[in-house]
């Protein structure tokens, strides 16, 4: 099995032009991979830089140097050095992301938030919604509050709304940061479970998860973030 | 199979490519040296404040306004690019008559504002060739639905409506034709804050829906991070730093857009 995320030596600091040109190194040498089916659970205190290492592999933050390999329509493609064109094109086709906070976008129903992207990779409307109410429906959204926007829901509400909208999808790699932060012990079981059938399709998943007893239950392996701290 | 190819193979080339565009009025640089490419069906932001050059840079780029040096090319409907400048004057007009759209701030720039709103809309399709009346109004009738316009305003003028009616009738009118790219100078400025948002939503569904590429003119980044795939920022005539939209906006690296992105007022 060959690994769908590879990286070698990646390197981020921020330097914070308004504060006088402050430079904030986050994290230096970070070298790990994630095998298909694999779930890479990263550890470490707050402020490790956890996740900023998930939003360099999203290609949300920028790596300023090393390599973040990514299998991509079955080639290898840097993105710590791709063109934006071809990092849109991995979200559409490879990568997944679970964010903490659902960005609402105005007036669009619940129901489209979680299809679309299933719409984007051609997925038919009538069935794209039917997936995606499915889901929902596993993760206790009450069918009334499908067809509202989720900007108005609870915290609890829109992180599974949000959680339905990042495993709908059939990516072959998904990264979860805090997946389970606000839910509750029935909602937490539900992506526990979910977690386990994406490992089954050989997804491979990095995640930040800082429950004890949720990261033993979904974690294969334990990257400890501490061992790439950039030292200032 | 072989449609599929060639459909991939045409959104591999680019629709519009700016080299080394400049343009000064007298010893004052409006826009000094910028280059890119547009692919077929991605919008492009430009932000930056006023002064900043985006606006001369979108003249530039929709040839209303030549470049003292550089040059824009743009792939025609034959798969041939073409140098703007080079086009003859009637050549560049059929472009903006068809392929392009070109959405005004002020929709009274865009709008014939005595004549109703699906006169405003068919005219669009009656100059490319259209002369089927009842098929006009039908289509001017189907786009007035798509932005949400009700059909009992269909034979009133633009200048008894809102401006947010007004702003989405002028996309109406744009759509119409269905071109391949879509200018558009601050398309929600001048707008209530609730109309913005539905004007955007407005827009970014149908941007998705027609695989439009859009060149979009901004100083709002609520509006590039909500319509816009990639973002360029201008400061004094100049791009100072260009990338994916949640990149720049969540990772941004010059001085200039931390502080641009800094000042926006949590809501």
């Amino acid at each position: 099995m060959s690994a769908l995320i590879e990286i070698a030596d990646a390197e981020k600091t921020f330097t914070m032009h308004l504060q006088g040109g402050v430079r904030l190194p986050v994290v230096r040498g970070v070298s790990f991979d994630v095998q298909p089916g694999e779930c890479v659970v990263l550890a470490g205190p707050s402020g490790a830089g956890k996740s900023s290492i998930l939003k360099m592999i999203f290609g949300n933050y920028r790596c300023d140097s090393g390599r973040i390999d990514i299998l991509h329509r079955g080639a290898r493609i840097d993105l710590a050095n791709a063109e934006p064109r071809q990092i849109l094109d991995i979200r559409r086709a490879t990568i997944g992301y679970v964010s903490q906070f659902l960005r609402a976008v105005p007036r669009v129903s619940t129901l489209d938030v979680v299809a679309e992207p299933l719409l984007v990779t051609g997925v038919p409307r009538a069935e794209a919604r039917a997936r995606a109410g499915a889901l929902l429906g596993r993760l206790n959204i009450a069918e009334r509050l499908w067809s509202l926007p989720p900007a108005t829901f609870s915290g609890g509400e829109q992180q599974r709304v949000n959680i339905a909208r990042g495993f709908i999808s059939n990516l072959p790699i998904l990264l979860l940061d805090e997946p389970t932060a606000s839910l509750d012990a029935a909602n937490r079981e539900v992506v526990v479970g979910l977690i386990a059938e994406k490992k089954r399709d050989g997804v491979a998943m990095v995640a930040i998860v800082h429950d004890d007893e949720i990261r033993a239950r979904i974690a294969d392996r334990l990257v400890d973030v501490a061992a790439f701290a950039a030292a200032a | 199979m072989a449609e599929s190819n060639s459909a991939t193979q045409d959104n591999d080339r680019p629709l519009l490519v700016a080299e080394g565009l400049t343009k000064s009025y007298g010893r004052v640089l409006a826009c000094r040296d910028v280059s890119f490419v547009l692919y077929p069906g991605e919008v492009l932001a430009i932000v930056g404040e006023s002064g900043s050059g985006k606006s001369t840079l979108l003249q530039l780029l929709s040839a209303q306004l030549a470049p003292s040096a550089g040059k824009v090319s743009y792939r025609m409907r034959d798969g041939v690019l073409r140098d703007l400048n080079a086009l003859g004057e009637a050549e560049r007009r059929f472009l903006f008559r068809t392929d392009w759209g070109y959405v005004h701030q002020d929709p009274a720039m865009g709008l014939r504002m005595a004549v109703s709103a699906g006169a405003n809309v068919g005219e669009r399709l009656m100059a490319v060739g259209w002369n089927h009346y009842g098929k006009i109004r039908d289509t001017a009738s189907s786009w007035l639905e798509r932005v949400e316009i009700g059909l009992d305003r269909i034979d009133d003028a633009p200048k008894t409506y809102s401006g947010g009616m007004r702003q989405r009738l002028q996309i109406a009118r744009n759509l119409v034709t269905e071109p391949r790219l879509v200018f558009m100078d601050e398309p929600t400025g001048g707008l209530d804050v609730s109309v913005q948002a539905r004007l955007l939503d407005l827009m970014r569904g149908l941007v998705g829906e027609l695989g439009l590429a859009a060149v979009v003119v901004t100083h709002d980044l609520a509006v590039a991070r909500l319509l816009s795939h990639r973002v360029m920022v201008m400061k004094g005539g100049s791009v100072i730093e260009t990338g994916l939209t949640d990149q720049v906006l969540d990772d941004p690296r010059e001085p200039y857009t931390q502080l641009l992105v800094s000042s926006i007022l949590p809501a």
